[in-house]
């Protein structure tokens, strides 16, 4: 264990994933590389159709066929991830990964009381007997800050309020103390005190047990908050990837820099929202080259032509011919 | 559509007045299970004597979490539910006890909604320029190049009239909901959620359609939202409900700068903001209570970290404090 300390706990390398369909070989997610160390948050933003999701479900291994990952390489503690068996793989998830879903109702057996659900996954990963599994069953929902434990741990999901189910969820997720949690839009379906809430409890359990975190989301409020790293996905090819304050208030690629000015808290008392054009490319048909250049305003005749490199910028990495000004 | 009567209307700039607006559903066990299991009838009071004016070509914004009774509003206000007791004045017209069906009829095609989902909002099987066209077509009159004036202004073109909804992406499809509801000419949009389905730099551009369109047309905006960065942007006039009850209105500045009702400045300081790296917020308390069972009193009073004895017995009236108007008996 310590060794691995110090490399990353998530280290993915040009990860590409592709759906073969009748209009020819989609890739929702290509040639993508991040890492993310111990105790660490990375923030991971785009709009919808950028292939956020899609990076978080080939990590844990949940891609739906026919997707699939076609290239590159996911590593987890430097162990390879992406090419086990099934059965392999099961134990590695739920394990190593905890996975937090947007709609906590539907991340829940309706059928089942929480507690069952927790022990099953504890009896499942960890060498403790059923008592035991119990025990740490409550503590776990104690931990995520939900009253009164031991009495509601016979209780259905559909007895809690969203918020107290999230968190029933992020129990789940954390019992068999994984090293990484993936956190799909864990706040979206809530409202904003109780958004706040769940989000000072993964800040807390970063923080003391040292778990990594991938936050998938489309808010940049919440990235600015929780996260200390960012990457910004466009039509599954990262935009921009750096530390959080850096791609938020100086942010290089235009993508950025067009989704920040457009956000409603960046207009202070403008009477109109700075706006990119257009919209997000269909999948099936991705313009050639930089995929962000029918909408770029600095675009050229190198961006229609070449798909743009991923350079050093700002702190971080931007994929933009252009990024450090006018030079090529 | 001009049958203004000044006497009738309090303030002679409101569009819209509404006055101690309540709205209760009735969500009882069913009556067998009443009289076997002993099960009582239970009532849920979605809106709770809410009142307020909306003025002339103005943005008044209701935000507040799930259940605070902000869309049931937004529905009476057009007419889709009936207010259990209140009244909802419209240009003069009172159109909960007006029984001159010719004033309602003239008054409520001056009033249009736009809905939160685009995809849902929209029949599957009818092309764009159908849907466009069916208001203004239903009341008889002349449609000639409606469709296609309309398109254009909202941004798409006009050779889109004879396409599906199906062929157009979320930010288009709410466009054509925006011409559809433009098109009767109306003088009030209640707008629910108008951009909470779609993508932060789709949703720039709507919003600065709908800024564009209530300049070019004197339109005024209900505009219903549970998020306060789009309200802060868009709104005159904001109303913060809680539980069915209006607990704070006052002009935007106002409300973001000095937020008097603890809630409010709950809501505010737990919002995400963008430079606030590492911020530690204080997790507000508690969650929004059962709507079935309201708190006694301020229906706040549970989460409130400033409640007094009063506040559990007595429900705070709205007072007006300096530009603002209250309802809670500690704020300043």
């Amino acid at each position: 264990m310590a060794k691995t300390v110090k490399k990353p706990v998530l280290s993915v390398k040009n990860l590409s994933v592709e759906i073969p369909t009748r209009q020819g070989i989609l890739t929702p997610v290509d040639q993508l590389s991040f890492d993310i160390e111990q105790g660490k948050i990375l923030g991971v933003v785009g709009e919808s159709g950028a292939g956020k999701s899609m990076t978080g479900n080939a990590v844990i291994g949940l891609l739906d066929p026919p997707a699939h990952i076609s290239g590159g390489e996911i590593r987890l503690k430097g162990k390879r991830i992406d090419n086990l068996e099934r059965e392999a793989l099961r134990k590695v998830r739920g394990k190593e990964i905890g996975m937090v879903f947007q709609d906590p109702l539907t991340s829940l057996n309706p059928l089942l009381p929480i507690g069952e659900q927790l022990t099953e996954t504890i009896l499942e990963h960890l060498p403790v007997n059923k008592n035991e599994a119990q025990e740490r069953a409550i503590a776990a929902l104690e931990e995520v800050g939900i009253p009164a434990a031991a009495q509601r741990i016979n209780s259905y999901p559909h007895e809690f309020s969203g918020g107290m189910r999230q968190r029933v969820v992020i129990a789940l997720a954390l019992c068999a103390e994984p090293s990484l949690v993936i956190a799909d839009e864990p706040t979206t379906a809530l409202d904003v005190s109780v958004q706040a809430q769940i989000i000072a409890l993964l800040k807390r359990l970063c923080r003391e047990r040292g778990t990594a975190i991938m936050l998938i989301t489309h808010d940049m409020g919440v990235i600015a908050e929780t996260a200390d790293e960012v990457a910004v996905m466009y039509a599954g090819r990262l935009a921009e990837l750096g530390p959080v304050r850096n791609v938020l208030t100086s942010p290089t690629h235009p993508y950025t820099q067009g989704l920040m000015a457009s956000t409603p808290l960046a207009a202070k008392g403008k009477k109109r929202l700075s706006q990119i054009p257009g919209a997000m490319p269909r999948l099936t048909d991705l313009p050639f080259g930089c995929a962000f250049h029918p909408r770029c305003p600095i675009a050229k005749d190198k961006c229609r032509s070449d798909p743009a490199p991923t350079i050093e910028a700002g702190g971080g990495k931007a994929a933009c011919w252009y990024v450090n000004g006018e030079k090529s | 559509m001009t049958a203004q009567s000044p006497k009738q209307a309090k303030s002679k700039n409101a569009l819209v007045s509404v006055k101690h607006l309540t709205r209760d559903f009735d969500v009882s066990p069913p009556w067998l299970n009443r009289v076997l299991e002993g099960k009582k009838k239970a009532i849920l009071q979605a809106v709770s004597d809410v009142s307020f004016e909306v003025a002339k070509n103005s943005v008044y914004a209701l935000v507040g979490e799930s259940g605070s009774g902000k869309s049931t509003i937004g529905k009476i206000v057009v007419g889709l539910l009936r207010p259990t007791s209140g009244t909802v004045e419209v240009g003069g017209v009172d159109l909960t006890h007006e029984t001159d069906k010719t004033r309602i009829e003239e008054t409520r095609v001056g009033i249009q909604m736009i809905f939160q989902d685009p995809y849902a909002s929209l029949n599957p099987r009818w092309k764009v320029k159908d849907i466009i066209e069916e208001p203004v077509a239903a009341r008889g009159r002349d449609v000639t190049g409606l469709a296609e004036k309309l398109l254009e202004q909202v941004g798409l073109s006009a050779a889109d009239i004879s396409k599906f909804p199906h062929e157009f992406s979320g930010g288009q499809r709410q466009r054509i909901c925006i011409a559809r509801a433009l098109a009767a000419e109306p003088k009030l949009i209640v707008c629910d959620e108008p951009t909470s389905a779609l993508d932060v730099s789709v949703q720039a551009q709507v919003l600065n359609l709908m800024s564009d369109l209530r300049e070019e047309f004197g339109l005024t905006y209900l505009f219903i939202s549970h998020d306060l960065t789009i309200v802060q942007h868009m709104a005159d006039t904001i109303g913060v409900l809680y539980l069915g009850r209006l607990i704070e209105e006052a002009p935007r500045n106002e409300l973001f700068d000095n937020p008097r009702h603890p809630y409010t400045q709950m809501l505010l300081e737990a919002a995400p903001k963008l430079d606030g790296f590492g911020r530690e917020v204080e997790p507000p308390k508690g969650e929004i209570p059962d709507p079935i069972n309201p708190p006694s009193g301020c229906a706040y009073h549970p989460r409130c970290p400033i409640a007094v004895e009063r506040c559990k017995n007595e429900r705070p009236e709205m007072k007006q404090r300096d530009k603002a108007r209250v309802a809670c008996f500690l704020a300043k």
